[in-house]
């Protein structure tokens, strides 16, 4: 009965007086024309047919960032040791082309291109989804303690492997990239059973989170005290983030996560929205909070192991690139998708520099560090103008 | 939704039975039982930490009763699918944060959730939906503003908005009126009052202002040490013994000159500045207004004599 009269109400608005609370003024008797300012174009509020999920500054950033994702990927690919041109590199891509290029292309190249891509993407989207939950700009997906976790398995494995294998072969027998995971995983869950209490609190996570990681890295340090000073340079490189030696083995399990995992990220979309309010509004409008954190929590624990395994910690990309697509789209949290595109474009870009800007190859992770740091605080220094404006 | 329209109107919006509740294990209401009427407006009062924010928060199934059951509309609240609750009971929590870049109607929108669905993402009937509630509220001119550069009242308004939006029989309001100054306050207390009356919502709010309280409340539940302590209308649980009993006040009960609800004056102690016996004050019956109503001008008269 109530919600006849807001319907009646929404739909011819000003028309009908008095059936909503405050449509007519205190002070205007009833049945007094409502004032003119609101009868033509809605009263001045515009809602397209789907909301406000349309937002063309989100959409054209997308599709930009997008786009330099895919040019990127053919430049990453042309350069290297020897120049391919981009042409036989994109009839290469599409499989119209043989011979030794085609062979540089698919087999060595474009493995570590993939590679770079999907974990900037799903990096950028994990990001995205720990800032959000935590509502925290510093709630990347290192407080859950995955990264120190990942770091662990990764170091146990190098060191405790015996030091007789290198990353390279370690990493091509799947050794690495397994602890590194299960080391992940299992910090995750330690985090998040040490932070119930009847359910979890983002504020909670974040501190048991901080705990964790320091922990877990204290074990890292102690594994790196302890080897051999070759095992322990060998980790350190893990420890950095790189994609050198990446092959076709470490992009399918990332790219398996990133088809399962990014589509489902982009469903939860309005529950984040909702979340962001607080766990009382929250369950107040209908979300079920502690489900929808715990598929969020997931969500950005698989993310970021499966980046982790493939590339080691790659640094600042799960931080920078939520909070630069946030400013960029000018939105309330960080979309996604953007930060997902701008992760890969930064993981592209900064491999593309250790590997051709530097007379030695630079780890990405240092890289990214370098260029998205400086960003983000451009953006942020940019921003307090604007503000002081 | 599931009884017959009838049942409806025996069976209260509300109900709390044998509830204990609290935090850690450490109950700050025990054994409680209420009842809120449909179309109600009820607001729970009582000394700080005395448990009402705490006792609405369990009505709105936001806290996990330690004992005890929250019946909406003769259902266990927990047992029904938090969705479903939400199409017939709103929640506006104490000082609720918005995050930068959210604009009023961004916020709006988030209320028409719960009648939304995978299958039924967003319809114009949304729209029409939370864009009266803007109207409603009086935020129409500043629908695309940030929240978070309203005024105080307004952002209230905002966050009232979108319960309105919500379209619930009943709304649970905590402290709807904290940080506004008394325009402001009249201004969101007005508002709620005329969802109660030409909407019929139910509503049970925490006040902190026993004037306002009594002033915009069919119903007063006063809670002290556990429990309810006072239950029933303004004037008959608003008495001088009952202020002293649950929140330690010693003070006085008149009517109110405008609408005679009733108003609490504290007494005055050694330190207060109580005028002593002005000359105008020690002669009532000279005074020359007669703008209020007799049964106040007495009421004036005695507290003048008190000095």
């Amino acid at each position: 009965m109530s919600g006849a009269a807001v319907r009646s109400t929404g739909s011819t608005p000003g028309t009908t007086p008095g059936t909503m609370p405050g449509t007519t003024p205190e002070t205007t008797a009833p049945g007094t024309p409502a004032p003119a300012a609101r009868t033509p174009g809605r009263a001045g509020i515009r809602i397209g047919p789907v909301g406000l999920a349309w937002r063309p500054r989100v959409f054209w950033y997308t599709v930009g960032s997008l786009a330099t994702v895919l040019v990127l990927i053919v430049i990453g690919t042309a350069v290297g040791s020897t120049w391919i041109a981009p042409g036989v590199v994109i009839r290469s891509l599409l499989g119209l082309e043989s011979g030794p290029d085609a062979f540089i292309i698919t087999t060595l190249r474009l493995p570590r291109v993939l590679t770079g891509a999907l974990v900037g993407l799903t990096l950028g989207v994990a990001g995205a989804l720990t800032q959000t939950f935590t509502r925290n700009p510093l709630g990347t997906p290192d407080i859950i303690g995955v990264t120190a976790g990942a770091s662990v398995g990764a170091v146990a494995a190098i060191v405790l492997g015996g030091g007789t294998y290198s990353v390279s072969s370690l990493v091509l027998g799947g050794g690495i990239p397994v602890a590194a995971t299960i080391g992940a995983l299992v910090a995750a869950v330690l985090v998040y059973g040490l932070g119930w209490r009847g359910g979890v609190q983002s504020y909670r996570l974040v501190l048991v989170g901080i705990g964790v990681s320091a922990t877990l890295d204290a074990v890292t340090s102690y594994l790196l005290v302890r080897a051999k000073i070759t095992v322990a340079t060998a980790a350190s490189q893990w420890l950095v983030g790189s994609l050198s030696s990446t092959s076709w083995e470490s992009v399918w399990p990332l790219l398996v996560v990133a088809v399962v995992a990014v589509p489902i990220a982009l469903a939860t979309s309005a529950a984040l929205g909702i979340g962001q309010l607080g766990d009382e509004v929250a369950t107040g409008v209908g979300l079920g909070v502690q489900r929808h954190r715990l598929l969020v929590i997931a969500l950005a624990v698989v993310l970021t192991a499966a980046a982790v395994a493939a590339a080691g910690p790659v640094g600042f990309v799960a931080f920078v690139v939520p909070q630069v697509g946030l400013r960029l789209a000018g939105t309330n949290r960080p979309p996604l998708l953007l930060a997902g595109a701008l992760g890969a474009v930064l993981v592209l870009a900064a491999d593309l520099l250790s590997r051709s800007a530097f007379p030695w190859q630079v780890p990405v992770g240092i890289i990214t560090t370098v260029i998205g740091a400086p960003y983000l605080i451009w953006l942020l220094v940019r921003h307090r103008k604007e503000m002081s404006r | 939704m599931t009884a017959p329209h009838q049942d409806q109107h025996d069976t209260p919006v509300l109900e709390a039975t044998g509830l204990s509740v609290g935090y850690d294990r450490q109950p700050v209401l025990r054994d409680l039982d209420l009842r809120i009427e449909r179309g109600t407006v009820t607001t729970f009062l009582g000394a700080n930490g005395c448990g009402k924010s705490t006792l609405l928060k369990a009505f709105g199934r936001v806290l996990k009763p330690q004992a005890g059951e929250v019946m909406l509309d003769g259902t266990p609240i927990r047992r029904e699918p938090n969705r479903q609750v939400a199409r017939k009971l709103a929640i506006l929590p104490q000082s609720p944060v918005a995050p930068a870049g959210t604009s009023v109607l961004d916020l709006v929108m988030r209320g028409r959730n719960p009648h939304q669905s995978w299958a039924k993402p967003w319809t114009a009937e949304d729209a029409a939906v939370a864009e009266a509630a803007i109207a409603a509220t009086g935020l129409t001119e500043v629908a695309h503003r940030d929240v978070t550069s309203l005024s105080g009242g307004q952002r209230q308004r905002a966050w009232i908005a979108m319960v309105v939006a919500q379209q619930a029989q009943t709304l649970l309001l905590d402290e709807p009126t904290t940080y506004l100054d008394l325009a402001h306050q009249l201004e969101v207390l007005r508002l709620v009052r005329r969802l109660n009356r030409e909407q019929g919502s139910t509503i049970v709010m925490v006040l902190h202002d026993l004037s306002l309280a009594a002033r915009y409340s069919d119903r007063l539940v006063v809670l002290h040490d556990g429990g309810v302590v006072a239950d029933g209308t303004p004037h008959d649980v608003l008495t001088p013994a009952l202020l002293e009993h649950a929140f330690g006040l010693h003070a006085r009960v008149f009517p109110d000159p405008v609408t005679g609800a009733p108003m609490i004056v504290p007494e005055a102690d050694e330190h207060d500045p109580v005028p002593s016996a002005p000359p105008e004050h020690t002669a009532p019956g000279a005074r020359t207004e007669h703008t209020v109503p007799t049964k106040t001008e007495d009421v004036l008269a005695s507290t003048a004599n008190l000095g």
